[in-house]
């Protein structure tokens, strides 16, 4: 009995949430189309988001380029006495997926914590209900500049992290592997096609999307005064790193199926 | 005129509001007392629809603000309204200017040049000068309340909502905001409903008081009746709040 309890509890709990998102979702749509655009807004949150996560999303793609080429060159050494294709397995494992995912995850833990936390504060000091009394709305004024922000934002910082990925395979490549730089270059850009590169790049947009989502979803309802602005943050978080790869996963499928690999 | 028709507001199986008329007048500063967690709070985010009762009416000059659901129609409604709210709820990221002209972007038709004036004009009103440029995590307690009430009164609203304008803040404090709120309604003829379990305050600013417990309003009357009210509760409510307000005083003292 506990047990089924449980289960019902859960399963209310879940279909709240998405009730709640679903709501959330549908207004942000009604005055993104029908409220004048916060465009200072829109620009400070953009540039909030871009420099919050450059330092950390530059050093994780750097370092990330670095090891692949590290692993894929000796690995080749290992089997065909030369260091095989590093360049093409560099290029492809970053634009692919690991440029986009690991740039996500960074500016979820990052910007989607600080965007949590800052609604989250609001909503406990009753700044979101001064919101509607002051003639607009937390849609308004406080979603759209921030989701518009994470989809401008992830993009280019996901464009950004694939040139350092490569320059960080790249630095290895020739110091460690000594391959030299044209022939690193030309693995990548003689198999790399359009496709490949948009198969990386559409993702992000559902990756800023979700994280934009659950940001300011956590934060619109938190409760219970500063520990509960903490709960709500961590909890962003962590959804949002296991909706990136989930999401991941599917949207790579349905890529393949239309072609786009 | 505000009139409220048969409210009633349900948490959690409890009528927090439980079937509740009143009509509000003109120019009068009514004031709902009662102890803290009663409803009182409800009440007033009610009256603007920042709350969704689940029955009755709230009927602001004629216009039901519980008949629509659209966003533009209630907002239509809420414009004309100020509103305190407990902690002053300003806005951390912009700095006092900014939070006090931040309504007249939405509410009104002034340039954006005219705001920095305004914001100055209705800081002075509220006795605050050469604080427009400072943060709101500079202010004290009072201050903010203070720079809270130059905002709800920027767009120059016709009702003015006070949620607890007093609590929190020292004695000095409370004074000058007790002092500003009959200021507002004599100054301006604005139309002011006060929520607090403040006792004092309640007796000192209020046209009328409507004592508010288990959901219902067991009294409504001025200061005076509601003083030499029989009811059981309003009287203890009364006696136990000067008791306290002496004990206070003479801990003081020693």
């Amino acid at each position: 009995m506990y047990i089924i309890n449980k289960i019902g509890k859960s399963v209310i709990d879940i279909s709240i949430h998405l009730g709640r998102t679903f709501i959330m979702i549908k207004n942000l749509f009604f005055w993104l189309f029908n409220s004048k655009l916060e465009k200072k807004e829109v620009f400070k949150q953009t540039v909030r988001i871009g420099v919050d996560s450059l330092g950390v999303a530059t050093l994780t793609s750097l370092f990330t380029g670095m090891v692949l080429a590290l692993q894929s060159g000796y690995t080749s050494k290992n089997l065909f006495n030369e260091p095989l294709y590093v360049g093409t397995v560099v290029g492809f494992s970053l634009v692919k997926e690991l440029a986009p995912v690991l740039t996500a995850i960074v500016v979820a833990g990052r910007a989607g914590s600080s965007v949590t936390a800052e609604i989250g504060s609001m909503a406990v000091t009753e700044q979101i209900d001064a919101l509607y009394t002051l003639g607009t709305n937390p849609s308004t004024y406080l979603l759209i500049p921030r989701y518009l922000a994470f989809m401008i934002a992830l993009p280019v910082l996901t464009l950004f992290s694939n040139i350092v990925g490569i320059l960080g395979g790249y630095i290895v490549s020739s110091i460690k592997l000594s391959i030299p730089s044209t022939v690193y270059f030309d693995d990548i850009l003689q198999y790399m096609e359009v496709k490949n590169f948009m198969h990386g790049f559409i993702k992000t947009f559902f990756f800023a999307f979700m994280i934009a989502t659950v940001s300011c979803y956590k934060g619109l309802y938190t409760e219970g005064g500063a520990e509960g602005v903490g709960k709500s943050t961590t909890n962003s978080v962590v959804l949002s790193m296991v909706l990136i790869l989930a999401i991941d996963y599917f949207v790579s499928a349905f890529l393949v199926l239309i072609g786009i690999t | 005129m505000i009139e409220i028709r048969n409210l009633t507001k349900i948490y959690d199986s409890r009528n927090v509001l439980d079937d509740i008329s009143v009509v509000i007048k003109n120019g009068e500063i009514f004031t709902i007392m009662g102890p803290s967690g009663i409803g009182k709070s409800t009440f007033i985010k009610s009256i603007v629809r920042l709350i969704t009762p689940e029955s009755g009416k709230i009927i602001i000059d004629g216009d039901d603000i519980l008949k629509t659901n659209k966003e533009f129609e209630i907002q239509k409604i809420r414009k004309r309204f100020g509103y305190l709210f407990q902690e002053g709820a300003l806005f951390d990221s912009l700095n006092v200017w900014e939070n006090v002209s931040f309504g007249l972007k939405y509410l009104t038709d002034i340039a954006q040049s005219d705001y920095i004036r305004i914001a100055k004009e209705k800081l002075q009103l509220v006795g605050l000068k050469d604080i427009e440029y400072k943060k709101v995590n500079e202010l004290s307690g009072g201050m903010k309340k203070r720079v809270a009430l130059a905002r709800a009164i920027a767009h120059n609203p016709k009702y003015i909502l006070y949620d607890e304008p007093t609590t929190g803040l020292d004695p000095i404090s409370s004074e000058i905001i007790i002092n500003l709120i009959k200021e507002m309604s004599e100054k301006l003829n604005i139309t002011s409903i006060v929520v607090t379990h403040d006792v004092k305050l309640a007796l000192t600013i209020s046209t009328r008081i409507g004592m508010l417990f288990n959901g219902r309003f067991l009294d409504i009357n001025t200061p005076e009746g509601i003083k030499e009210s029989k009811i059981k509760e309003v009287k203890e409510f009364i006696e136990t709040s000067f008791i306290e307000d002496v004990t206070v005083q003479s801990d003081k003292r020693k």
